[in-house]
């Protein structure tokens, strides 16, 4: 895997960059403006920020995050409720890592797991299956945040747990799906966009495919493309170049991981087990079938029948979360940022998130 | 949080395999990669395999890319 080194070369990187600013330079003598993209994935806000790319390329590409991070979209009142079971008596609550520190109206998870509350962070939800067999006088709940990367894994979790035939298993569903979400963005006319940088991981199970209807009802383009700087290069310069050229097209720069069908088996399992919900999205509500639930003849399995969690308004805070997951403002225009809201004292989940915006900018972009 | 990392298969038991991750080896479900083989490099998520990565593609993005910038930009490298 040597050749995959080089989309980290630093003598490509440099080059890729000076290629992007000069078609960057081309648009804004066509376009009297910058070329204005969004990264739907959060991982590419991070990488964005993290290799310099952002920062390096601000006078001439316009990059927004957009709502890829699911912790950071994931409403309050989803969150409290999560931070709820904990308080469960019987219960193992497993989660991913990204969940521990996200704060509820009153507490976070690992405050809850300090004062005794069983949490356990597991590495994969298939993992939790295994600790419900091993602990068959407790209920088990996995917390189900993930969009389309993670929900075939979730679809697997209860796929194991039906196959084992366990009763003391289940799932808290709070998935989100890409397309409603950039629909919605696209339709709320809130951002000016010229295209999309897709998410290269989504585009694993969705394939290039699913994103044809960004060109025939948005007249939008997007490349599809990898975390690596020269990776990231080559896709901005190739939805620059789009542009120049007049074109709308969804190009998948990635097709060493990314197949043009996405991975049939994990669409199936998905197919099998999960049926499309109307999720509510932080910052921007309900969106129709923007999230995937438990299909009714899997209801043993769906934590939200299985527990009554009381679901309070949440404590208002000035958190401007909800705008910066629509790409609304800068983490810099929250009054919360760098003062009362920092890595080691978040108060929205921008911040907690490992690949949050507010995060990406904190460690790598203040001031910048 | 959608992280990927790669890894080399080494065998392949049923719906499981044992795979090298930069020295460490683990097991992973395969079940979402039903055509992997022993030596193949995939992609892990979550304790999955998501896909099979494909190094002839990747140095002929490579090649194709840098041919783009020497051609229109360059002669760069």
């Amino acid at each position: 895997m040597r050749s995959m080194d080089l989309f980290s070369n630093p003598t490509i990187t440099r080059h890729s960059i000076e290629a992007v600013m000069s078609v960057a330079e081309r648009f804004k003598e066509k376009k009297g403006r910058v070329p204005v993209f969004m990264e739907v994935c959060g991982s590419h806000t991070m990488a964005l920020a993290k290799t310099g790319i952002k920062t390096k390329l601000k006078d001439y590409v316009k990059l927004i995050a957009g709502p890829g991070c699911p912790v950071c979209v994931t409403d309050q009142k989803s969150i409290d409720a999560m931070i709820q079971l904990s308080e469960q008596s019987n219960v193992i609550l497993c989660t991913f890592g990204d969940m521990m520190r996200v704060p509820g109206s009153k507490y976070t998870l690992t405050k809850a797991k300090t004062e005794g509350s069983d949490i356990r962070v597991v590495y994969s939800p298939v993992d939790s299956v295994k600790i419900a067999e091993e602990n068959p006088e407790k209920e088990v709940i996995f917390l189900g945040v993930g969009f389309e990367t993670t929900i075939p894994i979730l679809a697997l979790a209860v796929h194991e747990a039906k196959r084992k035939k366990l009763t003391n298993f289940s799932i808290w569903m709070t998935t989100k799906l890409v397309e409603p979400v950039v629909r919605a963005l696209l339709e709320s006319g809130e951002e000016r966009l010229d295209g999309f940088i897709l998410p290269g991981h989504v585009s694993i199970v969705l394939g290039k495919q699913n994103y044809n209807y960004l060109c025939n009802d948005y007249q939008m383009s997007g490349v599809i493309t990898g975390f690596k700087p020269v990776q990231l290069l080559s896709g901005i310069y190739k939805l620059i170049q789009l542009q120049l050229e007049d074109k709308i097209e969804i190009i998948n720069d990635y097709t060493y991981v990314v197949k043009d069908e996405g991975n049939a088996a994990a669409l199936t399992l998905i197919d099998k087990y999960l049926e499309p919900f109307a999720e509510e999205w932080r910052g921007i509500g309900p969106i129709p079938d923007s999230g995937l639930v438990l299909k009714s003849e899997y209801v043993q399995f769906d934590a939200k029948k299985k527990f009554n969690v009381s679901k309070e308004s949440p404590r208002k805070t000035k958190c401007r979360c909800g705008e910066i997951v629509r790409g609304l403002i800068t983490p810099e225009e929250c009054t919360l940022f760098n003062k009362a809201c920092s890595p080691t004292h978040p108060i929205g989940p921008c911040m907690v998130s490992t690949e949050g915006t507010c995060a990406a900018h904190y460690q790598y972009m203040r001031g910048n | 949080m959608c992280l990927g990392v790669p890894a080399k298969v080494m065998v392949i038991e049923g719906e499981k395999a044992i795979v090298d991750v930069m020295g460490s080896r683990m097991h992973v479900g395969i079940l979402f990669v039903p055509e992997v083989k022993v030596n193949d490099f995939v992609l892990l998520h979550a304790g999955q395999a998501m896909t099979i990565i494909d190094e002839e593609y990747a140095k002929e993005s490579m090649k194709e890319w840098r041919g783009l910038l020497n051609a229109k930009h360059g002669p760069f490298f």
